[in-house]
């Protein structure tokens, strides 16, 4: 018998530093102490649960969730993946909630000033759990790039953010999946200050196989969380 | 190990986290998984308000900030499958605030104050701070000021450098609609909360 005493370390080789100077809300935000190691407790192996109940009959369609009378504009696209743990195995019935901008790169969010059209059929926030083998899928719009303060002429790259809870506190993740094949890939300040190794695996990639014929674009989006460390129980 | 795969890197939740993750806080159209009030009718336990703000370096409180907490019950149990002894009906344990709502950005979560879970350590919320600017979500814990004995013995506060421990500990006050206990979260600065490598 075994159970399941941690998790691997955030491996800090593949996640961004706090502070990456050319991403410039970070120097005033990221902490800047060391951070105080801490040998997972109950508290740590626990962690907020939430699976298909809290799913909505129309949370994995943003083409649908928003929709007022008609369809969204913009490229349909359907997202698709597997959520793993590091060592290739399935995270089964676990959240993930997206949100994104529209085609035109405009988000629903109030502080959101960019001078582009909203669109009266696209909210742009979804969810969906993962099936046994840990497979999601959801169907959107591709969501625009779009400018922001950061420094003169920066736009960023397509993306959808993912927030997934995983089985622990410990595999909380928060990213952003980008699209292949986009050009301000190589000038986003946040995509850069992902270690260059990693970077890739926030990159979506094209599948024809996905692609559903006369309907959607098809990308494929794998998500790999912390592994549990087991350890052998006593007695 | 060569047959790992490499963790999906953490990115920033942005600015616009808000009709995604905190939609009814905000009065977006979308029903939201958790938000400021863990405590239901049936919840058990001492009432408590959690409420403070996130600073930046330049000492200016952050708008843009989301806080999620993960808490035992009243009696120090878990709502999830690896605490066998399971958490009393109602209390889920878990709470979501962003803090561009309030006129002061404070986050404000309504709870009860959990129990010690058995193990040595003190009573104690499980904190998690994202914000656009924050690469990486930062965890950090609240502990309770009239907790102090239990404090004292916590195996986790005793590997915090001592000048920096009242960082996590929430001051209580009794006031006449209930207990708040304020908890200021300082990204930066003299001041600069403790955040663990969990």
């Amino acid at each position: 018998m075994t159970e399941v005493t941690g998790y691997g370390p955030r491996d800090w080789g593949s996640h961004p530093p706090y502070i990456h100077p050319e991403y410039k809300s970070t120097p005033l935000r990221g902490p800047t102490k060391p951070l105080i190691p801490l040998k997972a407790t109950l508290s740590e192996l626990t962690g907020p649960v939430y699976g298909h109940e809290s799913v909505g009959r129309l949370d994995a369609d943003l083409t649908k969730n928003g929709a007022r009378n008609g369809e969204p504009l913009g490229e349909r696209i359907v997202v698709t993946g597997r959520v793993l743990d590091e060592r290739g195995r399935p995270v089964p019935d676990t959240l993930i909630e997206v949100w994104q901008a529209n085609a035109a790169g405009r988000y629903v969010h109030v502080i959101d000033q960019h001078a582009a059209p909203l669109d009266p059929n696209f909210f742009g926030g979804g969810r969906c759990v993962t099936d046994s083998e840990g497979r999601y899928r959801f169907y959107t719009v591709k969501p625009g790039a779009y400018p922001w303060g950061n420094h003169h002429n920066a736009w960023r790259p397509n993306h959808i953010h993912f927030s997934l809870f995983g089985p622990s506190y410990l595999t909380r993740l928060v990213t952003q999946m980008y699209f292949p094949g986009d050009p301000l890939l190589d000038l986003d300040p946040i995509l850069l200050g992902t270690p260059e190794k990693a970077r890739d695996r926030l990159v979506a990639k094209f599948s024809l196989d996905v692609t559903e014929p006369e309907f959607a674009l098809g990308y494929v989006f794998d998500i790999v969380l912390r592994g549990t460390i087991m350890t052998p129980m006593e007695g | 190990m060569n047959d790992t795969l490499g963790q999906t890197p953490s990115q920033t939740v942005g600015p616009y986290f808000a009709y995604g993750l905190t939609p009814q806080q905000y009065g977006y159209p979308l029903k939201e998984i958790a938000g400021g009030c863990l405590a239901d009718d049936a919840a058990e336990g001492e009432r408590i308000r959690i409420e403070g703000r996130v600073f930046d370096g330049t000492g200016k409180p952050v708008p843009d900030a989301m806080i999620e907490i993960w808490q035992a019950d009243a009696q120090g149990r878990y709502a999830h499958p690896a605490d066998p002894r399971g958490s009393n009906t109602g209390f889920r344990g878990f709470g979501r605030f962003g803090t561009g709502t309030d006129p002061d950005n404070r986050f404000v979560f309504d709870t009860v104050k959990p129990g010690a879970i058995g193990d040595g350590q003190a009573p104690h919320v499980n904190v998690v701070v994202f914000m656009r600017g924050l690469l990486v979500h930062a965890f950090t814990r609240l502990y309770f000021s009239d907790e102090a004995a239990a404090n004292a013995a916590d195996p986790v506060l005793a590997t915090v450098p001592e000048d920096r421990r009242r960082t996590l500990i929430a001051a209580r006050h009794d006031g006449s609609t209930g207990v708040v206990y304020r908890f200021d979260i300082h990204m930066q600065g003299d001041d600069e909360t403790v955040f663990f490598d969990a």
